[in-house]
């Protein structure tokens, strides 16, 4: 097997070269779906990388002991088991929130984001590596779903996080914040990091 | 890595209780575990939450009485509105339903009920609270408190264009969901593409209204305090 990235290496890479949403193109339901308003879309993002750090430190110590056969099974039960605590805790201490937010919590336990870490760095690598995937990971996914939700949010409603930004003679696109909205949104946003990829891979190398 | 199921291992005869053990303690370890701290966070956390609960209830509480004259009437120091919470009763064949009510009055004169009731959805319980006037002889309001159903679909029954349709009906005959408009008395219009949601909280809002209608007067005294 060859070398395995390092515990920054991880963190660096899932940000921007390996960007769960668009690079890998995992976790799309919540990206489309929590994304009309910065605010719960940033919730959904703390919410799963609290999920995935968790999920990840825990099967990373057990990786030993996992039978392979088996480690879905586990993969399943850790994830579901921190999905529920913070679901409880939202519903505790974030009441409204967590009723915008509703369904798509629980729906954590089957984010496909972070069953892929699991199975890719925590299952393999220490519980330092799979902390800095983790945190690498979320920051990638919570940085893609802010971009969508502030494009959505500020054109369909003129604010942000709730604050009127646009001035009043905009007229808010209700488009944006209804589901076509999501997918404009991230069909134009991720053309946009294709292309810019796809410009940066034509450039000269230039040696420094 | 490449997945092999050993499968000489665990049905050689005799051996299975052990090797069944052998591969699956780690898989019933977590989940004893895991349980233990869930039943942790649920008890320290489930007082928490229904606090919250009862908190948004006590705010719909009005609105489900009153819908659009509410703020004229919460402006009114004068008849200072008071929401008692209780319990009824409702005994049937084979067991005995109850329904935490809130009983909405200003000054002496009652206003009317709310009704807390829950029943099957398409994914899961759906609950509600049900406003009606002091006879319940019609709805006044209808509100989702908690439901899971499919987002985009049968969630928009937590939207207020929905659940207005039942308010100001009376509760002669029971809601019929149809899928098309129709003119017939206490149809309600199913929400597109999710037919068994709509007609869940129809059913829920009949069975509460068979059940308490009758029992809930001006005159009923709730007993058991608290919802």
């Amino acid at each position: 097997m060859s070398k395995l990235p390092t515990a920054s290496e991880r963190f660096i890479q899932g940000i921007l070269p390996e960007n769960p949403v668009y690079r890998q193109l995992l976790g799309l339901c919540p990206t489309l779906a929590v994304t009309n308003g910065l605010k719960p879309a940033l919730t959904m993002a703390m919410a799963v990388g609290m999920v995935l750090l968790c999920a990840n430190v825990i099967i990373s110590l057990i990786r030993g002991l996992l039978k392979p056969h088996l480690r879905i099974v586990a993969f399943t039960l850790t994830i579901a088991t921190f999905v529920t605590i913070v679901d409880r805790a939202l519903s505790a201490y974030m009441y409204p929130m967590s009723k915008t937010l509703g369904p798509y919590i629980p729906l954590i336990i089957v984010n496909c984001i972070i069953i892929c870490r699991c199975e890719v760095c925590a299952s393999r690598q220490g519980p330092l590596a799979a902390a800095g995937d983790a945190l690498g990971q979320s920051l990638g996914f919570g940085l893609a779903l802010a971009s969508i939700a502030m494009v959505r949010e500020l054109l369909g409603t003129g604010m942000l996080l709730g604050i009127p930004i646009l001035p009043d003679v905009w007229p808010p696109w209700v488009i944006m914040v209804l589901p076509p909205g999501a997918f404009l949104t991230f069909g134009l946003l991720l053309a946009g990091v294709n292309w810019i990829r796809a410009w940066r891979s034509n450039q000269p190398q230039r040696g420094n | 890595m490449a997945e092999t199921i050993p499968n000489s291992v665990g049905v050689s005869r005799g051996g299975f209780q052990k090797s069944f053990l052998a591969q699956a303690w780690l898989v019933l370890l977590l989940a004893v575990s895991f349980g233990s701290a869930l039943a942790f966070v649920q008890n320290s956390l489930s007082d928490v939450i229904a606090a919250n609960k009862l908190n948004e209830t006590l705010t719909q509480v009005p609105e489900l009485v009153w819908g659009a004259d509410t703020p004229q009437y919460t402006a009114d120091t004068s008849h200072p509105i008071q929401i008692t919470p209780g319990t009824v009763s409702i005994k049937k064949v084979q067991k005995t339903a109850y329904y935490p009510v809130f009983r909405v009055s200003r000054g002496d004169i009652i206003s009317g009920w709310v009704v807390k009731a829950r029943g099957q959805g398409y994914a899961d319980n759906i609950e509600v609270l049900i406003g009606a006037d002091p006879h319940v002889e019609t709805i006044t309001g209808l509100f989702i408190l908690e439901q899971k159903e499919t987002p985009g679909l049968g969630n928009k029954i937590t939207f207020p264009t929905w659940r207005e349709q039942f308010a100001g009906k009376n509760t002669d005959t029971p809601f019929v969901v149809v899928k098309e408009k129709s003119t017939t008395k206490n149809s309600i219009d199913a929400v597109t593409g999710a037919t068994i949601s709509s007609r869940s909280v129809a059913g829920i809002v009949n069975q509460t209204v068979k059940d308490v209608k009758g029992r809930l007067t001006p005159q009923t005294v709730l007993s058991g305090e608290g919802p």
